[in-house]
């Protein structure tokens, strides 16, 4: 096998408070060669303009529950990347 | 919903929980604070991941009344308020006052802990910043999405 194509997942990304300030925006889709975990999609978010300013490993919610950067990306899952919650 | 866009009231949480078996009831109420770290703060945005929140806030009270014989209500407002609005009231209605007490104390920290939610601290000096990232805020919109 020689080919150079590799199958992607999209994940919808979701940011909130000062997060969705430093990128400019709420949500978007992400595109990452598979397998891909969350770390991946974080390091990418990164890349972005204003992305430097998320830290490497930020809180992060996998379809509505606190997940670690390890755990694995399937397409159509919703990533929420959370700053310090503030809550009370 | 424990998401609430309108004034909270203790006595709607309370009657929620209270009934004749339970004796005791426990409440705690988060009120806007007009100062922190020696600034003096005129006013609040709260602002949530919203699914995930209500979904944190039920699982919070369904661990509450699993280890305690007891009933729980919470609710948090969300959207901007001014200094002493009430941000979050919890009541815990139980026999007897230690689990009330124990119950309350439990939901308030973990919502502190888990819930996402967010706010936006409004300073006299016209200074707006997140709480718990220190960032500045660069945005005068409205974050809460309503």
């Amino acid at each position: 096998m020689t080919t150079t194509e590799r199958a992607t997942l999209t994940v919808r990304i979701l940011l909130f408070g000062s997060y969705a300030e430093f990128l400019g925006r709420e949500a978007l889709e992400l595109a990452l060669p598979e397998p891909a975990t969350i770390g991946d999609a974080v390091a990418r978010l990164r890349s972005f303009p204003g992305g430097n300013r998320l830290p490497a490993r930020p809180l992060c919610a996998l379809n509505l529950s606190q997940v670690p950067a390890e755990a694995p990306l399937s397409s159509g899952d919703e990533l929420a990347i959370l700053p310090p919650l503030a809550g009370g | 919903m424990f998401l609430r866009f309108t004034p909270l009231e203790l006595g709607e949480l309370i009657a929620q929980v209270e009934s004749p078996a339970r004796g005791g009831v426990a409440s705690f109420l988060g009120l806007v604070r007009n100062h922190h770290g020696g600034r003096q703060v005129v006013r609040l945005e709260y602002s949530a991941y919203e699914p995930m929140a209500e979904a944190e806030c039920a699982r919070i009270v369904a661990e509450a009344e699993e280890r305690w014989d007891c009933g729980v209500a919470l609710a948090h407002r969300i959207g901007m308020l001014d200094v002493g609005e009430v941000a979050v009231a919890v009541a815990a209605a139980s026999p007897h006052r230690e689990e009330a007490f124990a119950a309350c104390r439990y939901a308030i920290e973990e919502i502190k802990r888990r819930v996402p939610i967010w706010k936006r601290e409004f300073f006299v000096d016209g200074g707006v910043e997140w709480v718990g990232s220190g960032a500045r805020s660069e945005l005068l919109r409205d974050t809460t999405g309503r």
